[in-house]
């Protein structure tokens, strides 16, 4: 198969201009004839969804949850970029566009992300137009900070919750929809299948939370904004909710899934305190600026951290990474952290943490302004811990935050199935293999909002609306598929529930495809995904039925597409033989320990291809005109 | 720590429901409220009992999907905080712990302790927007907002739409909800042009479905986990009253 | 016409109604307990008083009337705001824990009634002459009604001095609540004010039953005779 991006020809600046003056048009008139699906109603699906219907054609949208207003979005607290350059300080497009390319340790495709860069200013208008309560100065313009290590305030935010505002505005514009007619919600409503038609795709299949029916929606396109896989970890900063199902279905029906090993550890949260533990909370970064992170030079010291000298603590991020010290970027600073542990140097118990100490601010700057600064996250830490941060350094440890990897689209968004659209954390294309702070929000509304609008519409012009029903044989076929699995995992009748097998998997994940990986491991783990697979389908134990709401069997086919999931994510680490971004191979390191990429050989987006069995990897090489291909150095 | 729990157990909308006592062993002060039931529930499906239906998510108290009333105070005893913030710690060895869904009748009970609102969801279909269509908005900085307006605008802005506010109230009222929204909206220069309407149709859609009058008691500022001020209620009499009398003249 | 009838149907507009038919009843509480006070200041100012007010005739009907029409809708959105909260809450929790509200407010309606069955016995018993037809043919000695004699009469009976002092007490709790909750309703409330508007309504519920029931404990103790 060739991977066609589709990347427009000319200069960088000109691509996006140009696309969307090439690309064809729906006539307004005939836009209510199209039938879109849209999945997910985070910042980029429910962003899709009102703004296509806004557009005129009909939308269905789809969540699990009980609100679109529930989408993981919701809980990013930073900010989100935007290249305004209201602070007068240097900012630009290009810039943006170079920080995330470099970011991103160049495996991200360039005529994306400077298409994001460009719009992500008329993204904070639309905020704005929208309601979103941002940060103001006295006169009443728009205050910015900087965020994660950027040398420019870009970053616009409302408190610690502006994925919450910003989610909160798309919900608003997507509720204006559904009150008007134009867009079809439906919530606690599962995807569970993806139709394929002559190779086009053109619906879904999917499992009322409530009543158990499985239905089928016919589309004329469908559009994809499901997430990340983050929870293929088990523990991770995710909601305990969020899944692969959708787009590891969309996989198997023929989309390629491309990158699967870059997957983005948060150096900064709360370590885990026992196997009761169902997810890790991430305390903001901006702890960082003031806490400074340290482990005892001895292993195994036992000592509460007051009575440990000085002279006896090692503060290894000042020290090894002088010019950045504690504010060195989220991959160098959790791998640090990894590597004390490792070393039995860790803190707390189980040994799996390092501290995060505000000793030296608290006597500099005083309680007051600590309380000020970071009050609510000190009640956060306090809540969740039983600690009390202002008396005792805090402990953190690095978790699963993001995943860079998804289904593979073209510069259109489209997926190599034609029709099947996909947008935000599913799919892979803006963060190459780190995504910077702040660009998570940014690239879910440039996708929904300011992207797809145009570019469905090209797709959209050579198809006659309404060709396929869902009476066609191919949604039966599905419909048959998908009920058939939910007996199989009714009938299976074991010991175990889902819960027990996604715990383990996800342990067996961390360990051995986590933040350090190495061949032996990821071959270790190769052998054991399946293993356990097997038992899961002949052990796991789901009670009630699938005639209601039934929680255990929602988990647990979540479960079995994570257990078949988590096999090609290991594959894909296996096969990428360099360190780079998020993916930190250990064979593949400097001498000082820090990431070494192989741009010679490694400069592809690896897709791969489901085929039931051994999967099969196709490349899209990546090309770098504008940003030369260099070494992250924060030393 | 051991714990009695006394739980709602619905098998659905139409059955009657009971409360269920089981008795928890082994419950560490570290755990958290909904992971303390995740072993509950887990203990269930081992002994082929039907798991434990409630509703939650992002265990960070930002999604506003858990839904529980512990003790009769709806998101349980922390001030400020939702279900799945609370931790165990709080509770002593041998107490009794009641856990009940959501009561108000706008919210029906799905299943155990999950209910369904989606009344909320058509409040904020009633109005509760800013009409703009993507790309048609001016420059960001071209609309000043006073920022004492736009922090007043935010702490409105804050609720989660957990339903803790109808859920704690006597009256079944949905007020405060709505209030945070209608205010929200009306302290920022975007909203104005839909102001009034904004506000008498969220009012006429609430009363539709079937939520109480706000007689004033403030439950719902004390159990609201993000601390909306009943302030806002008073915004939201205000807006109505102005919207009331601009419509007659 | 059909846009005024909707905004009293709904929600905020019945309690609108309730605030403003509220604060008017208020005045005419707070108008009758200073006429009640010249009790303190003897017959003749008490019956002089009274005899200025019923020479109004007509006027004193018309505001009769008003005061009826105003105490109707009052009740009547009273009842209809009360049976859509115990629709919207049909079922108590099994653990009830309220945090903040107060018993006045959990009981404004219940109070609300009882006062409405004590105005209806006080009007029987005083104003009409029902009960105790004797108290329409008191006449003091320039020939007015003598109120006062009528009012020490009345109070000398135990069992009615008692029960008024206890409705009494009923309506200090539903204005203690009430007087505060009309500034949140007309939307005259803010975070610097409401601390403020938190003491109105106890502290003058607290003047009113002083006001009220002073005089049948002055009666009872022989200070009133």
């Amino acid at each position: 198969m060739k991977l066609d991006a589709k990347i427009p020809s000319g200069p960088m600046a000109g691509k996006w201009e140009k696309r969307k003056f090439e690309g064809k048009l729906v006539n307004p008139s005939n836009k209510r004839k199209y039938n879109i699906i849209v999945v997910g109603s985070g910042l980029a699906g429910g962003g899709a969804a009102a703004s296509l219907g806004e557009l005129g054609y009909n939308v269905d949208c789809f969540c699990f949850q009980d609100s679109s207003r529930r989408a993981h979005s919701i809980a990013a607290q930073g900010g989100i970029n935007a290249a305004k350059n209201y602070q007068n300080d240097g900012d630009s497009v290009y810039r943006l566009f170079y920080d995330t390319v470099k970011g991103g340790d160049f495996r991200s495709r360039e005529a994306n992300v400077h298409r994001l860069a460009e719009v992500s200013a008329a993204i904070i208008d639309q905020c704005v137009a929208m309601g979103v309560p941002f940060a103001r100065e006295y006169g009443g313009t728009l205050a910015n900070r900087s965020f994660g290590g950027a040398q420019v305030s870009r970053t616009f935010y409302a408190r610690g919750q502006t994925g919450q505002q910003l989610l909160l505005g798309v919900y608003s514009a997507l509720s204006r929809q559904i009150g008007a007619g134009q867009v079809r919600m439906h919530p606690r409503t599962e995807m569970l299948d993806l139709v394929v038609v002559d190779g086009h795709a053109k619906g879904i299949v999917t499992r009322d939370l409530i009543t158990g029916k499985i239905e089928s929606w016919a589309a004329d396109a469908v559009v994809l904004a499901t997430g990340g896989y983050g929870p293929v970890f088990y523990l991770s900063t995710n909601a305990v909710g969020n899944n692969v199902t959708a787009a590891y279905r969309a996989h198997k029906k023929g989309a390629l899934f491309a990158n699967p090993c870059y997957t983005q550890i948060h150096p900064t949260c709360i370590p885990l305190s026992g196997d009761h533990q169902s997810k890790l909370t991430l305390m903001s970064e901006s702890l960082r600026n003031d806490g400074r992170i340290w482990v005892p030079k001895k292993q195994g010291d036992t000592r509460t951290p007051g009575d440990i000298p000085d002279a006896e603590r090692d503060y290894y991020l000042e020290r090894m990474y002088p010019s950045f010290g504690n504010l060195a970027p989220r991959d160098i600073s959790s791998r640090a952290a990894k590597r004390a542990c490792d070393e039995g140097r860790g803190v707390g118990p189980g040994r799996l943490g390092v501290y995060l100490d505000f000793r030296d601010a608290l006597s500099r700057l005083g309680d007051d302004t600590i309380r000020q600064r970071y009050d609510n996250l000190f009640d956060m830490y306090e809540r969740i811990t039983g600690e009390n941060a202002y008396n005792m350094p805090m402990r953190i440890y690095p978790a699963i935050h993001y995943t860079m990897g998804g289904l593979w689209v073209d510069y259109d968004l489209m997926s190599n199935v034609p029709g099947l659209y996909v947008l935000g954390e599913a799919n892979f294309s803006d963060h190459g293999a780190n995504r910077l702070g702040a660009s998570a929000l940014m690239q879910g509304l440039a996708d929904g909002c300011f992207v797809i609008p145009y570019t469905i519409a090209e797709y959209l012009a050579g198809t006659a609306p309404g060709e396929v029903g869902t009476d066609h044989d191919e949604f039966k076929k599905s419909q048959n598929e998908v009920s058939d699995r939910i007996r199989a995992l009714l009938s299976v009748n074991g010991k175990r529930s889902a819960t027990s097998f996604h715990r383990e998997l996800g342990l067996l994940m961390w360990e051995k495809c986590g933040m350090a990986r190495n061949e032996a491991g990821l071959k270790s783990a190769l052998e054991m995904i399946p293993a356990l697979r097997e038992e899961f389908w002949e052990n796991v134990k789901v009670t009630g039925s699938g005639n209601d709401l039934n929680s255990e069997l929602e988990r647990a086919g979540r479960v079995a597409d994570f257990l078949e999931f988590g096999e090609l994510l290991v594959t894909d680490a296996i096969t990428r033989e360099e360190s780079c971004g998020g993916h930190f191979r250990e064979e593949y390191q400097t001498e000082e320990g820090e990431a070494m990429r192989d741009d010679e050989n490694f400069s592809f987006v690896g897709a791969w291809e489901y085929t039931g069995e051994t999967p099969i990897l196709h490349k899209e090489n990546l090309e770098f005109e504008e940003v030369h291909l260099a070494v992250r150095s924060y030393k | 720590m051991i714990l009695t729990l006394r739980i709602w157990r619905q098998k659905h909308a139409r059955d009657k429901g009971r409360f269920e006592t089981y008795e928890m062993k082994g419950v560490s002060p570290d755990m958290s409220f909904l992971e303390m039931l995740d072993v509950l529930s887990d203990s269930l499906v081992d002994r082929g009992e039907d798991a434990l239906t409630f509703d939650n998510d992002c265990r960070e108290g930002i999604c506003g999907m858990c839904s529980l009333t512990i003790n009769g105070v709806p998101h349980g005893p922390d001030q400020g905080g939702t279900v799945c913030q609370l931790h165990m710690r709080r509770y002593k060895e041998g107490d009794t712990i009641t856990i009940e869904p959501w009561r108000v009748s706008p919210f029906p009970v799905l299943k155990d302790l999950a209910v369904d609102r989606s009344a909320f969801d058509r409040i904020i279909q009633a109005g509760g927007y800013i009409t703009t269509n993507a790309g048609s908005a001016v420059d960001a900085n071209a609309i000043l907002v006073p920022r004492a307006d736009a922090e007043t605008a935010m702490d409105a802005a804050a609720c989660i739409g957990c339903g803790a506010c109808a859920a704690s109230c006597p009256n079944g009222s949905a007020m405060l909800f709505v209030a945070a929204k209608v205010s929200h909206l009306a302290h920022l220069p975007q909203g104005a042009p839909e102001r009034a309407q904004r506000v008498l149709s969220m009012v006429s859609q609430m009363d539709q479905e079937g939520f109480g009058n706000c007689t004033n008691h403030s439950e719902c500022e004390a159990v609201c986990p993000k601390e909306i001020n009943v302030s806002h209620i008073a915004k939201i009499n205000r807006e109505f009253i102005r919207a009331a009398v601009k419509s007659i003249f | 016409m059909k846009q005024i009838a909707h905004w009293y149907l709904s929600s905020i507009g019945a309690k609108l109604v309730m605030a403003v038919t509220g604060v008017l009843l208020f005045g005419f509480v707070l108008g009758h307990m200073t006429g009640n006070l010249l009790m303190f200041a003897g017959p003749d100012a008490m019956n002089a008083y009274a005899h200025f007010l019923q020479e109004k005739g007509m006027l004193l009907l018309a505001v009769r009337a008003g005061l009826l029409a105003i105490f109707a809708v009052h009740i009547a959105s009273a009842i209809r705001v009360h049976r859509q909260n115990r629709a919207a809450r049909p079922e108590p929790y099994a653990v009830s824990s309220y945090l903040v509200t107060t018993y006045a407010a959990r009981t404004i309606f219940v109070s609300g009634l009882i006062v409405l069955a004590f105005v209806i016995y006080h009007l029987l018993h005083y104003t009409l002459g029902v009960t105790n037809p004797e108290f329409l043919r008191m006449l003091d000695p320039q020939g007015r009604r003598d109120v006062y004699g009528m009012v020490i009469t009345g109070f000398t009976n135990r069992a009615v001095a008692l029960s008024y002092i206890v409705a009494m007490l009923l309506l200090s709790s539903h204005l203690s609540h009430g007087l505060t909750s009309l500034f949140q309703t007309l939307g005259l409330h803010g975070p610097k004010f409401k601390p403020l508007v938190n003491k109105v309504g106890p502290a003058v519920a607290i003047v009113i039953f002083i006001g009220f029931a002073s005089i049948p404990l002055a009666v009872l103790s022989g200070r009133l005779n």
